[in-house]
């Protein structure tokens, strides 16, 4: 049914209907909306069968989640920036122990500063934990992308999480086809565990693994994100036959055929820059753009694919690997390698910063006459930077920096943007 | 596409404003995408919502920086904050008052605007008369559905409905229907007036 809602009732919605046993989670802006509409949602019986568990902290919501997995349960929690990095040893012990728990991430930078806005530092953060990753470009696609998140990481046995944009999607009201409890039902099936804990047929689960079969074990966790890569677009497709919409898959392509420059990005920002190569096509640019649904595992032979006949790739990402540059454009840069393309990392929207189409413009413009350079930070002030570090290099107690950036930037109440 | 941004304060619905209007939008058959402005809401600190209304999917994610129309919920911050940044010429000026653009010292301003895009209404007292409350909110959408006719007071209607349980709805559209006919009249009288000078 077609509704006018909100990005975070739409996932909480879809969630429900993946008909979930154990909800554990910990309010952290900007998520707290979902797991507030699915607390409502069980209270209020439109979830049967499911507990609702408010657990005291982010580690105790991903070890309870690891509990009610580990006992056969479908489980889901949500969290956000400092609530990921709370969970975080847990988070590799459920995948690690191969527990198909779906998490939201609702984007959201990490501190310090503290920052409640949107990047996508949290969830890169968790990179290398070993669950499946997947990236949301509209809430339809967040919402569809909970249903197939269940199925893939049940079919898997590796947990996924589902990671949209905090605020830019979560709170924004638009359209979104929530399906019917039959074609969710007809989708996905019962959970059927590989692992259970059930006393009348004991087992254990967590052993102490030696050198002897470490890298064995960890091993099996990199061929489940392999079979992982061969899974999603077969479920996309399946999801396509039952929903009659493209959400998942490993990318998507727009307008890249032909395209001399291609922008990468991930997430909410992939609109904004279709509507700016949408205007530059228009002048006769040949540009065009990437979209990754799949971060982890990552699609290097589709990535390859999708680049391989353009000049240059401007790689747009949502989060800062301090000390070289970018996160997402490392892996574009692997899945490149060996192609004679210009590749330039484009920071970008971090902690918040509004990415207008007017900055892609002259951005992108800057790229296709060949003068971008290979890292770039985008909108930038670089009086406040300065400042700073003239205040750095001539005073020893120069105080902490941000108090100081902050007051040179000076009142942002009557700011818009 | 047409772009609206609205300015308040916290605990005035400006968010829940940017929302119903999108509600609202939606229900004649149209795209929107409402969004606020994501500060760290408190009471009474200035706030901003968003809502874009198009015929086709809106894929563009940044802040309004060109309204078509702008609803300012709270005159007090018009010296505070800069509302009409932006604004597009011969855009729509909606206030929450029962004082005349003059009176609120913005005649200098809008000088050459046409006096039908200059609009208030005192949405504040409509919504204590009919509701109990200083919620302006509504009165506001109304209104703005009044003066631009980018969606009818019905659809305002099933947004309120969509919003509020059964009789603060109905004291809502008391209070919005009033503030509907109260722009209407007032921009009959300023087309009245734009005939009487020609």
């Amino acid at each position: 049914m077609l509704k006018q809602t909100e990005g975070s009732h739409a996932v909480a919605e879809a969630v429900g209907l993946c008909r979930p046993e154990v909800i554990c989670a910990y309010p952290i802006s900007p998520q707290t909306h979902i797991v507030e509409g699915l607390g409502e949602m069980v209270k209020g019986g439109e979830i049967s069968n499911c507990e609702y568990i408010n657990v005291e902290s982010e580690f105790a919501a991903m070890s309870v989640a690891i509990g009610s997995s580990a006992t056969g349960a479908r489980t889901y929690t949500a969290t956000a920036s400092q609530g990921i990095l709370f969970m975080c040893e847990a988070v590799y012990n459920a995948s690690g122990l191969g527990l198909p728990i779906v998490m939201t991430v609702a984007n959201r930078a990490i501190g310090a500063p503290i920052n409640i806005w949107n990047d996508h530092t949290d969830a890169l953060s968790q990179r290398d934990s070993g669950w499946i990753q997947l990236f949301a470009e509209t809430n339809q696609e967040a919402l569809d992308l909970h249903i197939l998140a269940f199925k893939l990481a049940e079919e898997v046995s590796l947990p996924v999480m589902v990671c949209m944009d905090g605020f830019i999607l979560t709170h924004a009201y638009e359209r979104v086809d929530v399906p019917t409890q039959e074609q969710v039902d007809s989708f996905l099936p019962p959970y059927e565990p590989r692992q259970v804990l059930d006393p009348t047929d004991p087992v254990s689960i967590g052993a102490m693994v030696g050198p002897e079969a470490f890298s064995e074990v960890r091993y099996l966790a990199h061929a489940k994100q392999m079979q992982a890569l061969e899974l999603i677009p077969r479920l996309t497709k399946e999801f396509k036959a039952i929903f009659g919409r493209d959400s998942g898959g490993l990318t998507h392509s727009y307008l890249t055929d032909d395209a001399e420059t291609i922008v990468v990005a991930m997430g909410s920002i992939l609109g904004t820059i279709k509507d700016v190569v949408d205007e530059m096509r228009q002048a006769g640019e040949k540009i065009g753009v990437l979209g990754i649904t799949s971060y982890r595992p990552f699609p290097l032979e589709n990535v390859r694919a999708a680049l391989q006949n353009a000049k240059r790739v401007v790689v747009l990402e949502k989060s800062l690997a301090v000390g070289i540059g970018g996160v997402v454009s490392t892996d574009v840069r692997m899945a490149m390698s060996g192609l004679q393309l210009e590749g330039h990392t484009v920071v970008a929207g971090l902690g918040g910063r509004a990415i207008t189409m007017k900055s892609l413009h002259a951005l992108f413009a800057k790229a296709v006459r060949g003068e971008l350079e290979r890292l770039t930070f985008l909108d930038l002030d670089w009086d406040v930077i300065n400042k700073q570090l003239e205040r750095e290099r001539t005073t020893r107690r120069s105080g902490p920096a941000a108090e100081s950036m902050l007051r040179d930037v000076g009142v942002v109440a009557a700011r818009i943007g | 596409m047409f772009q609206v941004r609205i300015h308040g304060r916290g605990g005035q619905g400006v968010v829940t404003a940017a929302e119903m209007l999108s509600i609202a939008a939606f229900e004649e058959g149209r795209h929107a995408q409402a969004f606020p402005s994501f500060g760290s809401e408190r009471t009474g600190a200035p706030v901003v919502a968003f809502c874009r209304i198009a015929d086709q999917e809106i894929r563009l994610r940044e802040p309004i920086m060109e309204p078509d129309a702008l609803i300012i919920q709270d005159p007090t911050l018009l010296f505070q904050v800069d509302v009409f940044s932006g604004l597009k010429k011969d855009g729509y000026i909606l206030i929450n008052t029962s004082r005349s653009f003059d009176e609120l010292g913005l005649g200098d301003f809008v000088r050459d605007w046409p006096a039908e895009r200059l609009l208030t209404v005192p949405a504040t007292d409509l919504s204590r008369k009919h509701v109990g409350r200083p919620m302006p909110n509504v009165p506001l959408l109304a209104g703005f559905a009044a003066a631009s006719g980018i969606i009818r007071l019905e659809s305002v209607i099933k947004a309120i409905n969509a919003k509020f349980s059964e009789k603060i709805a109905s004291n809502n559209i008391a209070a919005a229907s009033e503030a509907y006919r109260f722009v209407a009249d007032e921009i009959a009288g300023a087309s009245h007036q734009e005939a009487a000078h020609a």
